[in-house]
């Protein structure tokens, strides 16, 4: 694990890049490193999470200042902006039931070909899938998912990048900590070495390549 | 008594001891005020926690402490935290032992629709596909009309949320169950006739020779 300023971890970023980013509803989103991915102005991102929150709010100013070219999500409803610019064209949207979503990651995370789940199954979801049957019951086979960055917000990381979660806040981030090339780290709080003990480690530091230092 | 407030009722005397439930946004969530005396239910909202409490009082909410609308909430005491893997593993696992749901459609045999008006409105699912494949029981929470159209439908026209038809209907006016996949009536709301219902109804209802009424 390496510390970084803020403006250098996001310099990391190049135009067109991929990025998963915690949070639901904006709660336990990296807000440092998304207000920084728009003062630089990274352009044409796809951004794999739950949901594009709220408008201005959240993974909303990446929507708000146009920089998203697709989002793979399971929920835009309590943000109208996402869908003007997905009915106008601008953004592509995919959409994804959240518990499909999130075991994707998972499996993009943990070494895997894809899922097979029953969820969509007889519904729109399943247009264009592969389907199997295993004892008796039909699933959809859904793809893994990874990505260039994840962008992890977490309440404690120690010194070596241990990090745990507090809260509703965990949510997506410990599982995209595990499936992208590059983790940056936003903690709310750095403490030292074993503050966080073995036990209550979420995402052990080996996984993490970059822990914001503290502005 | 309101229509919402009718519904939430009735649905809370569907909450058995030890249940896991999750309640999803608008009348759903209001079942959590009508929780029997004596009961304890787990509360599941699919951002992640199991105890979710009610709304907390002015100036003591945490902001990384909310419900899946993103609104505070508290956690009860033997609440617990988890990543999202682990709540849809919940929700798929057969763990969840009912999830109540809104609705924009419900058909005669039992298929939901209430996730999107195609032109209209496209929210996304969120968890709503899940929860209504995954669920042990689903439980649908709707006003029987909308703008003088009735959501009990012969067939659903707005798109499918789950394959599997859901297990109970609750209305303002009705409650309504699928033995056999055929929409059957099971109860009506006080002061509400069976001929009320099926006047304000477009599914085929089956009615038994005894209707008893919401004892709500």
């Amino acid at each position: 694990m390496k510390v970084i300023s803020l403006a250098d971890a996001v310099a990391l970023i190049p135009d067109g890049a991929s990025l998963m980013i915690g949070g639901f509803m904006a709660v336990g989103s990296p807000e440092k490193v998304i207000d920084e991915l728009v003062r630089q102005g990274k352009r044409g991102l796809t951004v794999i999470a739950n949901d594009t929150a709220m408008p201005g709010v959240g993974i909303g100013k990446l929507v708000r200042a146009r920089l998203v070219k697709k989002a793979i999500v399971s929920h835009i409803g309590l943000n109208p902006e996402t869908q003007a610019q997905m009915i106008a064209g601008e953004m592509e949207v995919d959409l994804v039931p959240q518990g499909t979503l999130i075991e994707r990651i998972r499996a993009g995370g943990f070494g895997l070909g894809g899922i097979l789940t029953a969820t969509g199954v007889g519904t729109v979801v399943e247009d264009g899938k592969q389907k199997v049957v295993v004892a008796g019951k039909e699933y959809l086979v859904e793809p893994a998912l990874r990505a260039d960055f994840a962008l992890v917000n977490a309440f404690m990381a120690d010194y070596l990048g241990n990090l745990a979660y507090v809260l509703t806040a965990r949510n997506f981030n410990p599982v995209i900590a595990m499936a992208a090339d590059t983790v940056i780290v936003e903690a709310d709080n750095i403490v030292p070495v074993g503050l966080i003990a073995p036990d209550h480690v979420v995402t052990p530091a080996p996984l993490v390549d970059y822990v914001i230092a503290q502005g | 008594m309101d229509a919402q407030t009718i519904i939430a009722k009735r649905i809370a005397l569907e909450l058995r001891d030890g249940m896991l439930v999750n309640l999803g946004i608008g009348i759903p969530t209001q079942v959590a005020n009508f929780v029997p005396a004596g009961l304890r239910v787990y509360f599941q909202s699919e951002n992640g926690l199991i105890g979710t409490g009610s709304v907390p009082e002015e100036g003591m909410h945490h902001r990384l402490l909310t419900d899946a609308g993103g609104r505070p909430v508290t956690a009860l005491p033997g609440a617990c935290t988890f990543d999202s893997a682990m709540s849809f593993g919940l929700i798929r696992g057969g763990h969840l032992d009912m999830t109540v749901l809104g609705g924009l459609q419900v058909d005669q045999t039992g298929h939901l629709a209430n996730w999107m008006i195609p032109g209209k409105m496209v929210p996304g699912m969120g968890g709503a596909m899940d929860l209504a494949s995954g669920a042990k029981r689903v439980v649908i929470a709707m006003q029987h009309s909308a703008k003088g159209k009735s959501k009990v439908v012969k067939v659903c026209n707005l798109p499918l949320t789950s394959a599997r038809p859901i297990d109970l209907l609750v209305t303002e006016l009705a409650v309504i169950a699928f033995p056999d996949g055929r929409a059957t009536l099971m109860e009506t709301a006080p002061g509400v006739s069976v001929q009320q219902v099926i006047d304000a109804t477009e599914a085929e209802l089956v009615v038994p020779p005894q209707v008893p009424q919401m004892a709500i």
